[in-house]
């Protein structure tokens, strides 16, 4: 492939210190064309001729190619960051596709997370939003200023629309992809103006997916879907419990099915590899495996929820603090108590974890849904003894991940690593190894949403004043014992354990929350979309409804008399009850059905999200979520038909944990293993979602996640309405809901 | 919830006749007649081999995803003589002879291009994986009824898990398909 991508160092150092914005050295073009989804292995469709910088790229056929630095795993983040380029670029958004950025820190780490690169926590539009609208603003800039000089026109007087650059009083015309050689020898500008946002057209518009098509049609390209010439595929047997070893294995039987090539050792688990995906799991299947469980994890869930529950009896690290909550308590005319418990949850992403590596003698070269680029960047080096920066990452769609892929200690890419190290030098032409996770595999390996037990009390003066309230916090930590341990543990406190309930917002006086965290649970576990809010939201908001029940007060003006202070909370929570219709009746049921309707708002990644629920109770105690309105707060909404998409995708995500999600250990050994004992939400049960938004100018937040935790304690207070049954633990038992 | 209850609430009857468990597994096969997307293959594969591993490990189909290997999700639907059938569930030698169509083809139908042009137009898809099967379970549902109501896409497209919960758009998009084939 002919690459004519221009060498003039100093383009690529433009904006540099001035604007946060860093630029790295040219894209060496095999990487580059490699790093796409749809690109394992084969070369670019355009030629390149302009890469003003790290960023985006624009070929002689007029194509613009943004670079994407986060993964897209259905958020929707390839649309949006292109979209923030194409503004200022002034791009046709027809010509604009995208790609996975390598890994490479220096220029693409998240700008939120200091050197390092990686996706989450919400933060890709977030951190981005200035960074990808200077990047296309540079290359307008250069396109314009190579135009002004080839027609010898004033640089002020041209116009740039749909990637055509124009001077109407001249008539002279040209396209990106006619200019783009001429702009690769512009210097790069030092300085950009951004667009007033009066003058967006992509921007708060609506800006197709640009993955669409290829998930449409079978083109798009996940790490499952990698095929390298003689690569092996790898199905492990892992150990039954957490914790476990191999004591000894028979192999005899699994290198006598057709098509496997090896069984090895790893600190995993036995592996086998063979030709095809098919083979290896019925070599796998006919492994005998002896497991050494001296060292395992052997509770179960029941003996751990038993702990924490002890636990809770006594004060634990106090995460915030108030005015004097034990004296409030002490002169409370009324205290509300209750507690709640919630399960382990797997992230269940359709596209089960696997993991692509070829080792050569250069480096090693990996094909992932990538979303922890530097951290898996480094683990890879340490295990190879290689250098960062001869791990080359391909970044491919992930199919799904809800934090699963965000590994923080890199597990599964380890376990591919370790196979491929194994089997180094074993195999002529030392192939690559495809780790493919069975369902079974995904949904038994751990890195679950934790288990946690909250417990809560309100105190309630004799003038009916709510004026203290503690909470109480019991689960394992996600952060503590991770490489994130030093910049996100406070005074043994992990932040995600807490957030959503350390952060309560309402106007409460005296308040003390206060968290347990366990050490010698040997469940791994990990953030799950929404991560501590997942669970704080619940017994925040679902407590609160039976402290205004305790009040004789309406949910919802309850809450805005104690968020006064919160314009933004309160704006959405006024927004989706007015939309909702809150305080008109409800159409009643059929016979026997109970109706009711339920509130919750809470604020994550700096989002604010509040849900108004409709529900319907039958009398055998089951429940249906008939409708879910929504309204949004999320500073500008880059695209708000994906502001929309991931708030209905966050209301079905959730509510499969209120029906059905718990992963459940029996003498250490998890009970679930696929979608007939873990089920997920299915179409028959997804209720009507409307989504509004709140108009904005604030830099825009969070959305992949924020949509998630009100959903739970919104159908909480719903059945609570309907039933006056509150519910303590989730998934709901349709037993305790029986007419 | 068991996953025998499941299957017989989700699997549609047509996939149900197809389980691996009613179906005399040959045991000696050494060349399996596929007809994919109307071409002609000889599989060397053995023959309990499910179809979903050929199609992406043998013929590099790979536009019919893994999710589940039990009839669980359907992300592996593909139709055997229109019907949409998973995959993963079948094995290769059962259907031999048989015209199979996955989403590589879905295009080549005028049914199967209005689907995918009414997910494009309005953006269904999030992660997308499970999107080749939810296409296909749409464009069979289609085929067979042409104006469908709410519940009977429910009842159609139960058994194609999205752990996105793209749901309300799927429901959109095939009223839209429905549509534009009017």
């Amino acid at each position: 492939m002919t690459d004519i991508a221009i060498a003039n160092l100093s383009r690529r150092r433009f904006l540099q210190g001035s604007a946060g914005l860093t630029l790295g050295f040219v894209l060496p073009t095999a990487i580059a064309a490699n790093a796409g989804p749809g690109k394992a292995g084969e070369g670019l469709a355009a030629p390149v001729t302009f890469e003003p910088n790290a960023f985006l790229r624009i070929g002689t056929d007029n194509t613009v190619t943004v670079l994407s630095k986060h993964l897209e795993m259905g958020q929707g983040t390839y649309t949006g960051l292109a979209t923030l380029v194409a503004e200022e670029l002034d791009a046709d958004w027809k010509t604009v596709r995208v790609e996975g950025a390598p890994a490479d820190a220096k220029r693409y780490n998240n700008l939120f997370w200091g050197p390092a690169q990686g996706t989450g926590g919400s933060t890709a539009m977030a951190n981005s939003w200035e960074q990808m609208r200077k990047a296309g603003a540079a290359a307008r800039a250069m396109l314009v200023s190579a135009a002004a000089q080839q027609w010898k026109v004033p640089a002020g007087e041209i116009v740039v629309h749909d990637s055509v650059v124009s001077h109407p009083a001249s008539k002279h015309r040209a396209t990106f992809g006619q200019l783009a050689k001429a702009a690769a020898g512009e210097p790069v500008p030092a300085e950009v103006n951004l667009k007033d946002p009066k003058d967006f057209r992509l921007i708060g518009k609506k800006a197709n997916r640009r993955d669409s098509a290829d998930k449409t049609n079978g083109k798009a390209q996940f790490t499952q879907d990698v095929l390298l010439p003689g690569m092996l595929v790898a199905v492990v047997a892992h150990p039954p419990r957490f914790g476990a070893t191999v004591k000894s294995f028979d192999a005899v039987r699994a290198k006598g099915v057709k098509g496997v090539v090896e069984v090895v050792q790893i600190p995993q688990g036995v592996a086998v590899l063979a030709t095809d995906t098919w083979a290896a799991k019925k070599g796998r299947d006919a492994l005998a495996v002896t497991w050494d469980d001296s060292k395992a994890f052997k509770l179960g869930s029941a003996e751990i929820l038993d702990r924490y529950r002890e636990l809770a009896k006594t004060p634990g690290q106090v995460a915030h603090s108030a005015g004097d909550a034990d004296a409030a308590f002490a002169k409370a005319a009324k205290v509300v108590r209750a507690s709640y418990d919630f399960p382990y949850l797997a992230h269940a992403a359709m596209e089960p974890m696997n993991c692509v590596i070829r080792l050569s003698a250069d480096g090693c070269e990996v094909w992932n849904g990538e979303q922890m680029h530097t951290g898996d960047q480094y683990a890879l080096a340490g295990l190879f003894g290689l250098k960062p920066e001869q791990v080359t990452i391909h970044t491919l769609y992930a199919g799904g991940s809800f934090g699963r892929r965000a590994s923080k200690d890199a597990d599964y890419v380890l376990e591919a690593a370790h196979i491929v190290k194994a089997i180094n030098g074993k195999i002529s032409g030392n192939p690559a190894v495809k780790l493919v996770w069975l369902r079974e595999d995904d949904m038994r390996a751990g890195y679950y949403r934790p288990l946690f037990h909250h417990a809560l009390e309100a105190a309630i003066d004799a003038d009916g004043k709510l004026v203290g309230w503690r909470h109480r916090l019991v689960g394992q930590s996600i952060l503590i014992g991770s490489p994130f341990e030093k910049m996100l543990v406070k005074d043994g406190i992990d932040g995600v354990s807490v957030e959503g309930a350390a952060n309560l917002p309402y106007a409460i006086p005296n308040l003390k929350v206060d968290l347990h965290t366990p050490t010698d649970i040997g469940v791994p576990v990990l953030w799950w979309r929404s991560v501590g809010s997942s669970h704080t939201a619940f017994s925040t908001e679902a407590f609160l409804d039976q402290v205004a029940a305790a009040m004789g007060k309406d949910p919802v003006a309850l809450r805005l008399e104690l968020l006064a202070a919160h314009p933004r909370h309160a704006g959405v929570l006024k927004l989706a009850a007015e939309k909702a219709g809150w305080g008109t009746p409800l159409k009643p049921g059929k016979a026997g059905e109970r109706r009711g309707r339920g509130v919750a708002v809470h604020e994550s990644f700096h989002s604010y999200v509040a849900q108004v629920a409709e529900v319907t109770v039958a009398k055998d105690g089951s429940v249906r979520v008939d409708r879910i309105v929504a309204a949004v707060d999320c500073g500008v909404a880059i695209n708000p038909d994906n502001v929309r998409a991931q708030v209905e995708g966050g209301v079905g995500f959730a509510l499969s944990a209120v029906l059905y999600g718990e992963i459940t250990l029996k003498d250490g050994q998890v009970e679930q293993d696929n979608f007939g004992n873990y089920p997920l939400l299915r179409i028959n049960e997804m209720p009507r979602v409307e989504v509004h938004i709140v108009p904005s100018a604030a830099p825009p937040s969070g959305i992949g996640e924020p949509g998630v935790p009100p959903v739970a304690p919104a159908i909480a207070n719903a059945i609570l309405a309907a039933t006056g049954k509150a519910l303590t633990r989730l998934p709901l038992r349709t037993v305790e809901l029986t007419a | 919830m068991l996953p025998s209850s499941l299957w017989d609430r989700f699997a549609p009857p047509a996939v149900r006749i197809l389980l691996p468990n009613r179906i005399p597994i040959p045991m000696e096969s050494p060349m399996i007649p596929l007809n994919i997307n109307g071409k002609p293959y000889q599989a060397d594969v053995a023959p309990d081999t499910p179809l979903l591993w050929v199609l992406r490990d043998t013929l590099h189909l790979t536009g019919t995803k893994y999710g589940c290997g039990q009839a669980l999700c359907g992300a592996c639907t593909v139709h055997v003589d229109g019907v949409p059938t998973r995959a993963c569930s079948v094995p290769a030698s059962s259907v031999a002879g048989r015209k199979v169509t996955t989403i590589e083809a879905v295009d080549q139908q005028r049914i199967g291009k209005a689907v995918q042009e009414a997910w494009r137009k309005l953006d269904v898809v999030q992660c997308g994986y499970c999107q080749s099967g939810q296409i296909m379970s749409a464009v069979a549902l289609l085929a067979t009824n042409r104006r469908p109501t709410d519940a009977d896409i429910d009842s159609a497209m139960a058994g194609n898990l999205c752990r996105c919960a793209t749901y309300q758009r799927i429901r959109a998009a095939i009223h839209e398909a429905a549509k534009t084939l009017a």
